[in-house]
């Protein structure tokens, strides 16, 4: 099961290493990281393997979310099967 | 296994961030046929504990699948056989079945229970009766109860007795409630044609057809279409129609993924996902503003009809292919006050009445959520409803009328039903009588196109 990962905003110091941090607490394995960098927008998107989630799902969103807020980001946690599903035949 | 490509994931995103994508409902289906007996009491018992125990983690797994897959889930909903059958064999006041579903949405926190409805398109039984004479006293008493009436189809022909009650019985809703912006009329749809599968209220029930429990999805979604027409204003209509074809697929996909879920979760067949874009009165989910971006300067210009039919049937086409089971109303939603474009429209004076029903030949359902003024006589609604079950009964289509005599008030004024029910402004209708039509009751025998054995 695998989950992306998403955060746009300001570019600032810290960004990949907290939310990657929070992946490593909640034992999500990150697979692929796309980061941009455009002017001083920051967006990057990760993919992460959830199946040895030690948090439920709705907790490591959360806890994503929460880092978005302190850093005034805009974070989304979404399951794979979404974009599978809406962009794939 | 797929490989994500960065423009798909942000596109998903723009979408429900900025174009307000969402899933408008997941309805439940349930039957209730084995809850009728002899006595009202026990009947209402027995409905109340069905519900209860096959809906009890209805909201709750809408708001796990929300936050799994970060999609709004903007309804739970809950549709029952209609209650006229039900009222019918157990006696007594159907008002208990209204308070018994309104108490069972109150435990269970859903939006809305459709189902307090009759099927009279070729007359009526004693329940039928019964049923329609509550309606007004039991939308009255309940908030979230919708009631329905379908008093005509193809193949049976329009029950004009049927339709000259239900002018009577809409006008009695608003006039009961008149002090709360006539809120009961907006819960009662009049139907032709009505699909027994539509997750979509006011006209949701589950039909005797239908499986003892299943969960039907609404997509929604006029947002995106209304952005992604902006992106390509110099396109051609062939390539428009192009264009709304692949955003369909994409939202019905959406809706197919969170319908199969929930059916997985709640251990419940899935039924069908409805492929219809349903507006709402916020900013940039407008099906109105869509016709627009296609070119029209207001909603309601000559060119409508035609940008709607264009509209309407490329939903259809997009989503088919995106879904295993299509069913429901599917196509696009024109209710006025649930529209923010449509209200626009309408208080300009672009949109008219008539145009609306022009528009109703072409798509998913009728002159909805429409505002009349306060002196709109019972048999003008009568008629009214009798020109869109024509449209419907001829067409083999649904269509429906959801009207809202505004007690007390005329052209200018506006009525506020609040939350997506959205605000309307009361819409000018001709005065000409067509009473004597109306009373001669009887039905208008079904079309030549019933006849297809």
């Amino acid at each position: 099961m695998r989950a992306v990962v998403t955060v746009i905003g300001k570019d600032m110091v810290g960004i990949l290493s907290k939310v990657s941090g929070a992946c490593a607490e909640a034992n999500a394995n990150v697979i692929e990281v796309t980061q941009s960098v455009l002017q001083d927008m920051f967006a990057m998107i990760m993919l992460v393997d959830i199946s040895g989630l030690k948090l439920s799902f709705d907790q490591f969103a959360a806890k994503i979310d929460t880092i978005g807020q302190e850093m005034n980001l805009s974070t989304h946690v979404m399951h794979e099967d979404i974009f599978n599903s809406m962009h794939h035949i | 296994m797929p490989v994500l490509d960065t423009k798909d994931i942000l596109e998903t995103i723009q979408m429900i961030q900025d174009d307000c994508l969402d899933v408008r409902t997941t309805t439940m289906g349930i039957s209730l046929l084995d809850c009728a007996c002899e006595d009202m009491d026990r009947t209402c018992q027995r409905v109340y504990d069905k519900i209860c125990r096959l809906a009890k983690d209805l909201v709750q797994t809408g708001e796990e699948i929300q936050r799994q897959y970060g999609i709004p889930i903007i309804n739970k909903r809950i549709a029952v056989t209609p209650i006229a059958m039900i009222a019918g064999p157990s006696g007594g006041d159907p008002v208990k079945l209204a308070l018994t579903l309104q108490r069972a949405a109150d435990t269970l926190g859903v939006n809305f229970i459709g189902g307090y409805s009759a099927l009279v398109q070729k007359g009526f039984s004693p329940g039928d009766m019964a049923l329609i004479r509550s309606i007004p006293e039991a939308l009255s008493v309940t908030g979230n109860i919708c009631a329905s009436v379908n008093v005509g189809s193809t193949k049976a022909g329009i029950n004009m007795d049927a339709v000259v009650l239900m002018g009577q019985i809409v006008r009695e809703c608003s006039e009961r409630t008149a002090e709360r912006d006539c809120i009961a009329a907006a819960k009662l749809v009049v139907l032709c044609n009505a699909p027994e599968d539509n997750p979509f209220m006011a006209g949701a029930f589950h039909g005797p057809g239908e499986p003892d429990c299943e969960i039907n999805v609404g997509v929604s979604g006029p947002g995106v279409v209304r952005a992604v027409l902006a992106k390509n204003p110099d396109a051609s209509i062939s390539e428009l129609a192009d264009i709304i074809k692949r955003t369909a697929f994409k939202i019905t996909r959406m809706g197919q993924l969170v319908g199969t879920e929930a059916s997985r979760r709640l251990g419940v067949p899935f039924g069908i996902v409805d492929l219809s874009l349903a507006p709402t009165p916020a900013i940039g989910d407008s099906v109105a503003r869509i016709l627009e971006e296609m070119g029209l300067e207001s909603c309601g210009a000559c060119g409508t009809t035609a940008c709607l039919a264009l509209l309407n049937d490329a939903v259809k086409k997009g989503g088919v292919m995106a879904s295993s089971r299509v069913g429901g109303l599917s196509g696009a939603f024109i209710p006025v006050s649930e529209d923010e474009g449509m209200i626009a429209a309408a208080t300009s004076g672009a949109l008219s009445i008539e145009k609306l029903e022009a528009m109703t030949a072409v798509c998913s359902v009728g002159l909805d959520m429409i505002v009349l003024p306060g002196d709109t006589t019972a048999e003008v609604i009568a008629a009214l409803i009798a020109d869109e079950a024509a449209i419907g009964m001829v067409n083999s289509k649904t269509t429906a009328v959801r009207v809202i005599p505004a007690i007390g008030k005329e052209v200018g004024d506006t009525l506020q039903f609040g939350g997506l029910l959205g605000s309307g402004p009361v819409m000018r209708i001709s005065k000409c009588s067509p009473e004597r039509f109306i009373r001669r009751g009887g039905q208008i025998p079904a079309p030549m196109q019933s006849l297809k054995n």
